[in-house]
């Protein structure tokens, strides 16, 4: 290129003397503050591989001074964290649950662990705020399928509902009235009009009527003569507004016909005992504990 | 070269009609019948133009620039431009209102969202990429492309590759490795199109009637040879047959999560950050009319941003199964990577000293310098997320979601919107685009997208983070994963809303590119002065 120096007029800088397509470039020096911020960024990196794992070797790695290991960081978080509830689940291990419920101090630490140990296990089904969805029931009321004592929500939680995991899982078994021929369409039809009335619902009086004789005949073993249901049987209350699946004469028709089955896993598998006695105490703090 | 390439279209065709007439799988017939019908009808176009590859867009230019495959650049770029940021809006929405996944597998959120980052990545930015490098390599050595057909070849390659990896995407064909979905065949075909691409830039540097090469170029010439060692490296697997889509990746592991993160983070960094600074400088000096800023700096910056890049990776597995010491790595030159790339930032932004009151009257020039500020914000936000302890907050939240777009929409989107303007009324020889006012219009509407979208993932992705890490105090969890998504709910409904903001830009922008190449001109008030014409 031409030797004669090629001076920018607004910025009075030099260029470089080369042009591409109009464009041409300022000589100017690399900034000062940029140079120092960048030097300085290489100093601290430098003086973190001396304090930290960095290099790798052929069969091994520059450990650090530090002698940091984010795996050995863990392990002393976890510990510290377990050491600090240690106390606590020692305590809840041996205590009967009306002990836990009678001691303000161990009450407090399982319901804050029953809590989180819902939001994570138990939310996904019965909702954040345990208000059920249709198939999955509200744990908020007084309704219970299998009781609201602390002892059978806990029985509940440990064994869970017809799962194949565990042989003293809740189970029971509400035959299928349609599609296994015990009843015919319209008497089906009539037994739902007597469910709507037991649960004080508008409904067809006459078909209520024929439909009391066969509640009798096939339900009412299970879910009492005024529908008030069986805890022990797990046969739910048909006298009240509470459904697990929907009180309407289509929902309840659907029910008579083909039955429910919903499944709860075994959670005594899953957690350690102390977990599931904070849920147990965490549930029937809800609101419908008995 | 005519008879080679239609020799070579006609080989491909048979290759294609090979796969669909083995396939043991629907989509090897549909993308073997798709590859048959694109050398097709390449033969017949090749045919239907003669001996014609192209020529200047301004007829008494001296070079016999191609700037007809250039002109093709602009219209994809904006096509996919649209079609991108819509699937983004669309995916947004789906987040919002789950509802609008359709429950259907085609238009679920696993299926769409690829659809989305590959469309504004490859197909977008990849269409942006190859307009401004075919633009700016033929101006800048002053002699016309390399290869009759090859740019061609390299144009509508591309396109083939983006319509396979889409149509894969949708219906379910994916190696599931982030911004590297397509599966083995998709992948060859790029390579091949990758490398002709490089020969035709490699040629035009060859033939280039400047004694120099132009800064611009070796960061273009950086981005191709990188995204190719990438590319291949990463995709590297084993097809269960080759007449079906599936194959297995060769690493498996914390292997493949290190080769995966090597390439994605290098994507970013070559892909989005090289290619990109290989525009700004070219159509930043050109549209302001002012020199580079520091030689020297572009030196410096480009050597140690394309040294330290290439190390960063592993700072996307802090805290993984990667070892100590290469997470102590991958952040450490995420540092020390913050000042090469500053280096582009200033020698962008000190380019406009003594055009600063351009930014008044000419909004080009206003989207370009918007642009390097978004760039000089996200590569300082990089290396900060990349500090372990940040990192630690940041990691998998909406941060890392607000972090890239402030990147993707600020800096890539702006600066390539500026680059579409700067060369519409140029490549349709007009004397101006159809509105300037209209690319005021579309600034301020992406700007206030911008803004919307990233501040609400700030705010979306560290209240989320405080929210997974927060204990009670007897040592429990205090948030279900449940409450966090009710919690980010209404910031991805704002998110959404600064995204419609940045699509109707889009849509602006596509408009006033459709009139200005209808040579049409809107009568408006001219600003205060308007922006010198450069000659092109």
């Amino acid at each position: 290129m031409a030797e004669q120096k090629d001076i920018d007029a607004l910025s009075g800088i030099e260029t470089t003397g080369h042009e591409w397509d109009g464009i041409r470039e300022l000589d100017n020096p690399l900034p000062a503050w940029w140079l120092w911020i960048w030097y300085a960024s290489i100093v601290w990196s430098i003086g973190y591989w001396i304090a930290y794992p960095a290099w790798p070797l052929v069969s091994s790695y520059t450990k650090g001074v530090l002698g940091y290991s984010s795996r050995a960081e863990v392990a002393t978080e976890v510990s510290a964290a377990k050491q600090a509830q240690a106390g606590f689940r020692a305590k809840l291990e041996t205590a009967s649950m009306e002990q836990i419920r009678t001691q303000p101090d161990l009450l407090e630490f399982a319901l804050a662990g029953g809590r989180s140990a819902f939001n994570v296990n138990c939310s996904q089904c019965h909702g954040s705020g345990a208000q059920g969805f249709a198939g999955y029931p509200n744990l908020n009321d007084d309704e219970w399928l299998w009781g609201g004592s602390l002892d059978n929500i806990r029985k509940t939680i440990t064994h869970g509902v017809r799962n194949t995991d565990d042989e003293d899982a809740r189970t029971s078994d509400m035959p299928a009235f349609l599609r296994d021929k015990l009843l015919t369409r319209p008497q089906v039809a009539d037994v739902a009009d007597y469910v709507l009335k037991l649960s004080g619902q508008t409904h067809d009086a006459p078909g209520a009527g024929r439909g009391a004789a066969i509640f009798a005949e096939q339900c009412q073993a299970c879910h009492g003569e005024t529908g008030a249901g069986d805890i022990e049987q797990g046969a739910p209350a048909l006298n009240n507004a509470i459904w697990l699946y929907g009180g309407d004469k289509e929902t309840i028709i659907e029910t008579v016909s083909n039955s429910r089955g919903g499944v709860m896993p075994a959670w005594g598998k899953i957690l350690d005992t102390v977990t599931v006695k904070q849920l147990a105490v965490y549930v029937h703090s809800l609101g419908g504990g008995r | 070269m005519t008879f080679l390439t239609i020799g070579s279209l006609g080989f491909g065709g048979l290759l294609g009609a090979f796969l669909a007439a083995n396939a043991v799988d629907t989509g090897i017939y549909a993308h073997g019948l798709l590859l048959v019908t694109f050398c097709v009808l390449g033969v017949f176009w090749i045919l239907k133009q003669g001996g014609d590859t192209g020529g200047p867009a301004d007829p008494e230019s001296a070079i016999p620039y191609n700037d007809a495959v250039v002109r093709a650049g602009v219209i994809a770029s904006t096509f996919w431009g649209v079609v991108g940021f819509l699937v983004g809006l669309v995916i947004a929405l789906q987040l919002t209102f789950p509802v609008l996944n359709l429950d259907l597998q085609w238009t679920s959120f696993g299926r769409l969202r690829p659809l989305h980052t590959s469309a504004v990545i490859f197909a977008f930015g990849g269409n942006v990429l190859l307009m401004s490098s075919f633009h700016i390599v033929q101006r800048t050595c002053q002699t016309r492309i390399a290869g009759g057909w090859a740019p061609w070849f390299v144009f509508w390659g591309y396109q083939l590759f983006i319509v396979l990896a889409a149509t894969g995407y949708v219906f379910g064909i994916t190696q599931s490795k982030e911004y590297a979905e397509p599966e083995w065949y998709v992948d060859l075909w790029l390579t091949v199109v990758w490398v002709v691409y490089l020969l035709v830039f490699l040629g035009t540097l060859w033939r280039r009637r400047e004694p120099h090469i132009y800064v611009a170029n070796w960061f273009f010439l950086a981005f191709i040879v990188t995204v190719a060692l990438l590319h291949i490296i990463n995709n590297l697997s084993m097809p269960a047959s080759f007449f079906g889509v599936k194959s297995y990746s060769l690493f498996s592991g914390v292997q493949d999560a290190l080769t995966q993160w090597w390439y994605a983070h290098n994507a970013v960094g070559f892909f989005l950050t090289a290619g990109f600074l290989g525009l700004m400088y070219y159509y930043v000096p050109k549209q302001a009319n002012r020199p580079v800023y520091s030689y020297r700096l572009s030196i410096v910056h480009f050597w140690s941003l394309i040294f330290l890049y290439i190390w960063a990776g592993p700072h996307h597995l802090h805290y993984t199964a990667l070892p100590d010491w290469a997470q102590t790595l991958g952040m450490t030159f995420s540092i020390m990577l913050w000042m090469p790339s500053w280096g582009g930032m200033i020698n962008g932004l000190m380019t406009l000293s003594g055009a600063w009151d351009k930014l008044r009257t000419d909004p080009i020039l206003r989207m370009m310098a918007l642009s390097i500020a978004f760039y000089g914000m996200s590569t300082f936000e990089g290396p900060m997320m990349s500090i372990k302890a940040v990192n630690g907050l940041s990691h998998y939240t909406d941060w890392t979601i607000g972090h890239v777009h402030s990147g993707a929409l600020g800096w890539v989107g702006m600066v390539s919107f500026g680059a579409i303007y700067f060369l519409a009324p140029k490549m349709w020889n007009r004397t101006r685009l159809y509105s300037v006012r209209l690319v005021s219009t579309h600034f301020w509407l992406a700007t206030i997208g911008i803004v919307i979208y990233t501040a609400s993932m700030w705010v979306s992705g560290i209240m989320q983070g405080l929210m997974w890490r927060s204990y009670d105090a007897l040592g429990f969890l205090e948030y279900s994963f449940a409450e966090t998504v009710a919690a980010m709910h209404p910031f991805y409904l704002i998110r959404a809303i600064g995204g419609g903001f940045f699509v109707v830009g889009g849509l602006v922008m596509a408009y006033n590119v459709y009139r200005t190449a209808q040579g049409h001109l809107r009568e408006e008030k001219p600003y205060e002065a308007e922006p010198v014409a450069v000659p092109a």
